[in-house]
């Protein structure tokens, strides 16, 4: 079974790389722009008898690795 | 005293440690695989600076899952004193043994040099050959020193003396110019609560030689030597 997982800094967390990126598309004239801030996104493979066991199983893995609480959040997503 | 020297996939500064403690200091020192699961015997365990698997996920985050830590953390659980350099902050943050988290500096450079770090108190056991208020000048090198916590967890430390060294002018002042990272309260190193566990990013067993230019850093093995006697 296939889980997404993303996980992004917590709201009030400064983004410093976010920041850096905004900036570089504020000089490519992109001042549409209002906010930018940069994630990581990781695709997993997992055994797991239904997508609520998968889901309960991944969300161990941010918990225990995959995020820091101290300054991110993290979504899991499974593929029906 | 018997230092215990934890050598994870990655540390680099395993070796200057052992150096200082054993060569500078005279004092018995042994390398600690991270595989091996005991610390006995051990006085005072040192996590060395490096790049622990890479700084792959976060930097520590792997490491802290490493055998030794579980005993690592019953070590400092009895009191042992455990000092963790530069990455060795960075496990520690990470395995729940300090607080807080070491993010990437503010440039998003890698930043090494020599900088100017105040001792917030000379009642520890890390900093007692040193003065209140007495300016350091140590090497850091390191792209993820700068500082984060939560303000409940800022205060917490602030108002438990758990902040043992901030960045500073050369005179001590606290201006922002003197933080090279980006740190919160221009902090460069913590103690847990009880004092016995000491997180800091700069590298104090790069200055405690006078070969080397600079003997800054030597009290601190000087005060753990003492806390010790």
């Amino acid at each position: 079974m296939k889980a997404n997982v993303y996980v992004t800094l917590k709201n009030g967390v400064l983004d410093i790389q976010g920041r850096a990126v905004m900036d570089a598309l504020g000089s490519l004239d992109f001042k549409e722009l209002k906010d930018l801030r940069i994630g990581r996104f990781m695709e997993l493979e997992v055994d797991a008898a239904t997508p609520e066991e998968a889901k309960a199983r991944v969300t161990e893995m941010c918990k225990s690795l995959l995020a820091n609480p101290v300054i991110e959040d993290y979504r899991v997503e499974v593929a029906e | 005293m018997k230092f215990a020297i934890i050598v994870f996939p990655g540390s680099n500064c395993d070796h200057d440690c052992y150096h200082v403690v054993k060569h500078v200091m005279g004092q018995e020192a042994e390398y600690v695989w991270h595989k091996d699961c005991s610390l006995e015997g051990f006085d005072c365990v040192i996590l060395p600076g490096g790049f622990s698997y890479g700084d792959y996920l976060r930097t520590g985050s792997i490491a802290r899952f490493s055998p030794i830590m579980a005993e690592v953390g019953r070590f400092a659980a009895a009191g042992g004193l455990v000092l963790g350099i530069c990455n060795g902050f960075q496990i520690l943050c990470e395995a729940g043994l300090l607080p807080g988290v070491l993010m990437r500096n503010r440039a998003l450079k890698f930043i090494c040099k020599n900088v100017d770090v105040r001792v917030e108190s000379s009642q520890s056991a890390f900093t007692s050959a040193y003065k209140d208020n007495e300016v350091l000048s140590i090497p850091v090198a390191h792209a993820d020193g700068n500082y984060f916590a939560s303000p409940e967890t800022i205060k917490e430390l602030e108002d438990n003396g758990c902040v043992l060294f901030r960045y500073s002018t050369a005179k001590g002042d606290l201006s922002p110019e003197a933080n090279p990272n980006g740190s919160l309260g221009n902090i460069a190193g913590i103690t847990n609560a009880t004092g016995n566990v000491l997180g800091l990013m700069p590298h104090p067993e790069r200055a405690s030689e006078l070969a080397l230019g600079n003997t800054d850093g030597k009290g601190m093995f000087e005060s753990i030597i003492t806390s010790f006697a």
